[in-house]
């Protein structure tokens, strides 16, 4: 993997964050609010955690990486960029027709996308496969899976979550982009969770808690290590994060900014 | 027609992927706690190691045999037709099939047949389900020798195939030795009068029928459309070429199975027309499967009479 210092990590977030807040003000559709908050946790996994290879994206004994909240593709899509899996450029094509980039992430199309993914709650599920998989072929990569806190209103969630539990899936880590916000409203106003820790750790994940903005905090939850059952990171973040404008606001759930938002925004990103 | 014995379908479905297993380690098994009737147990407790219960959750069932099929396997996901097509509909549209992975759904316990358990058991939906979706092969054997044919045919298919294979005991008439091509239909038998196109089960009652109407003077052709999709086009036409009249008889509902990919296709050429038996837009219902296939017209005597009715 490419070095990269912390300092450069914040600066590779801020950018990041302008190319989301671009791709989605281009494309005129999208969902800004979830993308801004998984911002950390993709670019921690993909520059400090992951065993790939961008020249070898199919590589058999890479780690994996399922989006299961397909919705915040354009994050990834800015991280696999910048991570060198296809050019920059290609950012401002998103959600085109005839584009690499499809609204929700699409293997076929999209070189280092490991699962089509997009409609909620099947992610996990993916996953689950591919953790097996890593066991029974002996090759032993890891499974990341990020899932959006609404999404867990779905019923295969759980029985994804079971699965996980009872195969002792080790190399399996979820991570709970827990932001509080759904299309709807707040989580707990739409469909309440109640306590969301209790629920996972009774479903037999080994449970961690950090600040999803935080790269230390994140970086040390993915190193520690697990026996015998799934990991799961809750990771507490603002939906929109790092905008001031959108920050916390439902409203940029799935709304593009337009051209005069996308310039405070950027204004906002560039003077960090 | 030379009947060889009784054998369940799916029983061939359980033997025959244990066959597989021995000879590619690729093969993995899947079923959501119905290993028993689906015969998956078989597999279960040769390969114990490549076998996934994923207990009574159809929709995880899909989304795990995509992630092993991601990780180079080439999983066999079972469970009864009305789960895999319908419980889990979306997932196999999203997860497996619109990013073509190599993912077989093995379904047994279609059609009316199931029996007793009654109408909420009894998929008659599912071929016209699984054929809307791009990228879906849809596989009906027409018995147990056909079953095992077709399981190695899916196994070697690279793509998502949907392999729905009957309950009961059915007499087995499919010779070792016939050609299994994933869409190319069999003829099994040839006359002039009319062409009864048929799948599963049915297939037999066709043969069947065109014995009683050779009896009454009336030749008819007998295709064993193994295939609903891709549907065998090419042989429809010149089928249609020299049989204007044509039967399509099916145990699931007329609406969107092999009646409809039929009609579909001769609807462009104007050459036969086309009547459809099979569950006329209702619910199944307990009884005996005899007793169902009588109570919904998926008999020989109704395809004799309906070609009877055609020819007059």
């Amino acid at each position: 993997m490419e070095p990269i210092e912390q300092e450069d990590l914040v600066k590779l977030n801020q950018a990041i964050r302008r190319d989301i807040v671009q791709m989605i003000g281009i494309a005129k559709s999208g969902h800004p609010g979830g993308s801004l908050s998984c911002v950390e946790i993709l670019s921690v996994l993909y520059f400090r955690i992951m065993n790939i290879d961008p020249k070898n994206p199919k590589g058999e004994a890479r780690d994996r990486f399922i989006l299961s909240k397909g919705h915040a593709a354009p994050a990834l899509y800015s991280v696999l960029a910048h991570r060198g899996f296809f050019p920059m450029e290609e950012l401002l094509t998103l959600r085109k027709f005839g584009s690499r980039l499809q609204g929700h992430p699409d293997m076929k199309k999209t070189p280092g996308i490991d699962a089509s993914t997009g409609s909620l709650g099947q992610g996990l599920s993916i996953s689950v496969g591919l953790a097996l998989g890593s066991r029974l072929s002996g090759k032993g990569y890891q499974v990341y899976t990020l899932v959006g806190d609404g999404e867990i209103q779905e019923g295969q969630f759980w029985e994804a979550s079971m699965a996980a539990a009872h195969y002792k899936l080790s190399k399996l880590t979820l991570v709970l982009d827990y932001n509080g916000l759904q299309i709807d409203g707040k989580n707990e106003e739409v469909m309440s969770f109640g306590n969301i820790r209790n629920k996972l750790e009774s479903f037999g994940f080994e449970v961690f808690e950090v600040d999803g903005h935080s790269l230390e905090q994140l970086e040390a939850a993915f190193k520690s290590t697990v026996k015998d059952r799934p990991k799961c990171i809750i990771a507490h973040t603002h939906k929109g994060q790092g905008v001031s404008f959108m920050k916390d606001q439902v409203g940029w759930h799935g709304k593009a900014p337009n051209d005069e938002e996308v310039a405070r925004a950027l204004s906002e990103l560039e003077g960090f | 027609m030379n009947v060889k014995e009784i054998k369940a379908p799916r029983v061939a479905y359980g033997e025959t992927l244990v066959a597989l297993g021995e000879e590619t380690h690729s093969i993995v098994v899947l079923d959501a706690d119905l290993a028993h009737a689906t015969t998956t147990n078989l597999f279960g407790e040769k390969f114990p190691e490549r076998f996934f219960n994923m207990g009574i959750a159809e929709q995880n069932l899909m989304g795990v045999a995509s992630g092993l099929s991601l990780a180079g396997f080439v999983p066999f996901a079972s469970t009864f037709a009305i789960f895999g097509s319908g419980r889990a509909f979306e997932q196999v549209r999203n997860t497996i099939c619109y990013p073509k992975l190599n993912v077989k759904i093995g379904v047994t316990h279609a059609g009316v047949t199931v029996g007793e358990d009654g109408g909420s058991h009894q998929a008659i939906e599912d071929i016209s389900l699984m054929r809307s979706i791009p990228n879906m092969t849809v596989v009906v054997p027409a018995d147990a020798v056909e079953t095992a044919k077709a399981v190695r045919a899916a196994a070697a298919y690279d793509g998502p195939v949907y392999l729905r294979i009957a309950r009961p005991p059915a007499p087995v008439f499919i010779g070792e030795d016939s050609e299994f091509v994933i869409g190319k239909a069999n003829v099994l038998r040839e006359g002039k009068d009319i062409c009864l196109c048929a799948a599963g089960l049915m297939v037999f009652k066709a043969m069947e029928a065109a014995e009683v109407l050779q009896a009454s003077g009336i030749e008819a052709t007998v295709v064993n459309f193994h295939t609903i999709k891709p549907i065998d086009k090419q042989l429809l036409l010149e089928l249609a070429q020299k049989i204007d009249k044509m039967i399509t008889v099916e145990e699931h509902s007329v609406i969107g199975g092999l009646g409809s990919a039929v009609a579909e296709v001769l609807s462009e050429c104007r050459l036969a027309t086309v009547k459809r038996i099979g569950v006329e837009d209702k619910f199944g219902q307990s009884g005996t499967p005899d007793q169902l296939l009588e109570a919904y017209g998926l008999t020989s005597a109704n395809i004799v009479a309906t070609a009877k009715a055609m020819l007059t």
